[in-house]
């Protein structure tokens, strides 16, 4: 088979073995959850619960205000302690619902299981999507009610369902399409019946042909819907590149997938949003791999939203070796935390942890022309070009080179042999362009 | 906290690096250099040895102090060395040692370190300290010896170029390189190694050497073909001189070539007409070195013209 691809990328080592045979197990279910008002792109959601409040599993505690907004919902049920400040693995403060959990598990009212989901129409579906708090756990966390409301003039002719997961490590997305193959093609469904779209594309990449095999089965029956295996390279997983090597159209500068007519949704998406759409239940509960050298037993695990880093870890064994980093998601775009206090949330795809040998801090060259960021750039951008602006912050001259269009997957910086941290000066372009645009 | 330090390490992603930097590449090309090194110092023997040594030698040391003037930390990669070692492999193996140690410091002073050091070049300094020791002793630069006895003679380009009625040397002889020549250039087999290897490794794009050696084939044999000679004359003219120890080595060079693909293939082929040029219709015998430089010059403009699309934008480029 020729496996499709796009242009640029590099091949990482990909330590999917430490994970990627261990089905996903249930993770303690902890005393306390933190569950953050903002875990996802857009306005952060103002609590519905007050301190002392009774809380039930699936409840709704928090509710956004703008459009691009997704509420949050308790993960347990029990009581509300405090609602305080904590890190957040996006990097920054966030308040957070703390609940004791009561060990009861009670569901809450709201949470009904539906038997009419072949009648629904789309824009039920897209309420039900909203009610559930679904965002994409791809790690954007862009709320799907949004992604799927109908834009005027633009028709969605291809779901595209990412099941990828080409950064390195991180195994939850492979283990869901062999454990819950009917659920994302049922996810694919509603997806694909909310936007009115016949085409539907699960994409794997090649390093997982199990997975390709029960999806493929799984697909089967249903229409329309077929499995493309693709190319194993990083940044294969990121949206626009994986539009490109799908259907071969080019999401243009500046624009959204809707520009070409296509949505792309994570797998566990798909699987969170056949939950709430069967089910009833809401967003509470994801899949997280817990990897890396610095922990004893890597392992998948399902995991309710809230559930602090340091306690998965601890189910993992512990700590092994001089632990340096820890890092929310994937060790490409992954951000570094400075605590494992803080709660997994609807973004966390993976948690790893670095130790001493494999944080190597060498010393900054000179560029020296090699032109190895500009071979792998997937925006075909000259990274080092954009950084040498953006040193002598020449914004404007960085804009007119498309500094936009840098996906920031940071295959640049993998692939420089004089350790410029290039996407650190196209990320400081990035930003003093957007501020200068605020000001104006 | 519970892990077994303190403090942990907050970075910017990425948080993994590949394997390659600039001080295992510049490795990687000593190693690329020495099947040439060891043929220059087979066939030319203890003259060579000097030439090389006292090359290599200051242009080290004019590194370290020109990096100690200008205040710069010591960068420890071993770019000089190799300038150096080029620098050595492109000068008749009798010439004196002083002027080598001059030339190679001409090319770390000059044409590197006064353009701002490593990466900021727009010459290759060891052509530079090669145009630089020809235009000050042109007597010297072109006295060449036969190899392994010493006895003086001229370059196969040369005796093709002034037609003195010698004869010329096999194309098996210019392929093991018992000619007369600079030190590394002669023997093709050992540069072919070295360049190999720095394409296996992914340290050189083979655009550049391919198109550079393709122009030269191609143009040669055509020249031949009009002067009647047969296909023997397009590889004479490809394993004669320096041919692919510049094609390999100096046309290559990351600092000083283009930095897009396309652009590439034009510097390559500009190198090629400029060589072609230079031997059939130029004073020169041999024009690869100064072919190189006058392609050092556009290659700015080169990146310029060649830059590439950017993903989502207009599918062609103006």
């Amino acid at each position: 088979m020729n496996k499709a691809t796009f242009k640029g990328g590099i091949h990482l080592d990909g330590h999917k073995e430490l994970t990627s045979a261990l089905p996903t197990i249930r993770a303690h279910i902890p005393d306390r959850v933190y569950i953050p008002l903002s875990q996802h792109i857009g306005a952060p959601c103002v609590p519905l619960v007050v301190v002392g409040d009774h809380v039930k599993k699936g409840q709704k505690i928090g509710v956004g205000k703008g459009f691009v907004s997704a509420p949050i919902h308790a993960s347990v049920s029990g009581t509300v302690v405090a609602i305080e400040l904590m890190e957040h693995p996006g990097g920054s403060f966030v308040p957070c619902i703390v609940i004791e959990n009561d060990r009861k598990e009670e569901w809450a009212d709201s949470v009904i299981p539906r038997s009419d989901t072949a009648n629904l129409t789309p824009d039920e579906l897209r309420a039900i999507i909203l009610e559930a708090g679904i965002v994409g756990k791809g790690g954007a966390t862009f709320p799907s009610h949004v992604k799927y409301a109908p834009v005027e003039g633009k028709i969605v002719d291809t779901v595209i369902l990412n099941g990828v997961e080409c950064e390195p490590y991180l195994t939850t997305d492979h283990r869901l399409m062999l454990e819950r193959s009917e659920s994302i093609v049922a996810g694919l469904g509603y997806i694909m019946r909310s936007v009115g779209c016949l085409r539907g594309i699960i994409a794997i990449e090649e390093n997982k042909m199990d997975a390709v095999a029960v999806m493929e089965k799984a697909a089967a029956e249903a229409e329309n819907v077929t499995i493309v295996v693709l190319k194993e390279k990083y940044p294969q997983g990121s949206e626009k590149q994986l539009i490109y090597a799908c259907t071969g159209r080019e999401v243009p500068i500046g624009g959204l997938p809707l520009a070409v007519g296509v949505i792309v949704n994570n797998v566990g998406t798909a699987t969170a949003l056949a939950r709430a759409v069967e089910l009833g239940i809401p967003f509470i509960g994801r899949n997280v791999t817990v990897s890396g050298p610095g922990v004893r037993n890597p392992a998948n695990y399902r995991v309710r939203i809230g559930t602090l880093f340091s306690e998965l870890i601890a189910q993992s064994g512990g700590y092994v070796g001089e632990v340096e980093k820890i890092i929310a998601g994937g060790p490409m775009m992954g951000k570094t935390v400075f605590t494992d206090h803080l709660p997994v949330v609807k973004g966390t795809s993976g948690i790893i942890i670095f130790t001493k040998a494999e944080c190597r801090s060498s010393r900054e060259f000179s560029c020296v022309r090699c032109a190895k960021c500009i071979d792998v750039c997937p925006a075909f951008l000259e990274p080092t070009s954009l950084a040498r602006l953006a040193k002598r912050k020449a914004w404007e001259d960085a804009e007119q080179a498309d500094v936009m269009s840098c996906i920031e997957c940071s295959s640049c910086v993998y692939a420089c042999p004089a350790q410029i941290p290039l996407i650190q000066h196209i990320r400081r372009a990035k930003q003093a362009i957007l501020a200068a645009k605020a000001r104006n | 906290m519970t892990t077994s330090n303190d403090l942990l390490v907050v970075t910017s992603s990425p948080h993994v690096h590949s394997p390659d930097s600039v001080p295992n590449a510049m490795r990687d090309v000593l190693i690329a250099l020495c099947p040439a090194l060891i043929a220059g110092l087979y066939f030319f023997r203890l003259p060579a040895l000097l030439v090389i040594l006292s090359c290599v030698a200051s242009a080290y040391i004019a590194e370290i102090v020109c990096l100690k003037v200008m205040k710069k930390a010591p960068t420890g990669e071993g770019s000089a060395i190799i300038t150096g070692l080029l620098l050595a492999f492109c000068v008749p193996p009798h010439l004196p040692v002083w002027m080598a140690a001059l030339g190679s410091i001409f090319s770390i002073v000059i044409a590197k370190h006064l353009f701002g050091g490593l990466g900021q070049n727009i010459f290759n300094p060891a052509l530079i300290g090669r145009a630089f020791l020809l235009a000050s002793f042109p007597v010297a630069m072109t006295s060449w010896s036969r190899p392994l006895d010493g006895v003086t003679t001229a370059t196969p380009l040369g005796i093709m170029k002034e037609a003195t009625g010698q004869a010329l040397p096999s194309l098996g002889e210019l392929f093991l390189g018992s000619v007369s020549g600079s030190i590394g250039e002669t023997s093709a087999i050992a540069v072919l190694l070295g360049g190999a290897y720095l394409l296996y490794r992914g340290h050189i794009d083979w655009r550049i050497p391919g198109t550079f050696l393709g122009t030269v084939f191609v143009l040669m044999a055509i020249a031949g073909a009009i002067k009647g000679q047969g296909l023997w004359y397009p590889f004479f003219h490809l394993s004669a001189g320096g041919l692919f120890l510049g094609a390999f080595f100096m046309a290559t060079d990351w600092v000083t070539s283009p930095v897009t693909k396309r652009g590439r293939v034009l510097f390559g082929i500009g190198c090629g007409l400029l060589v072609v040029l230079i031997r059939l219709k130029g004073g020169y015998p041999e024009g690869v070195a100064y072919s190189i430089l006058l392609m050092n010059v556009v290659t700015p403009l080169i990146d310029r013209y060649t830059r590439s699309r950017v993903f989502g934008g207009v599918k062609s480029h103006a």
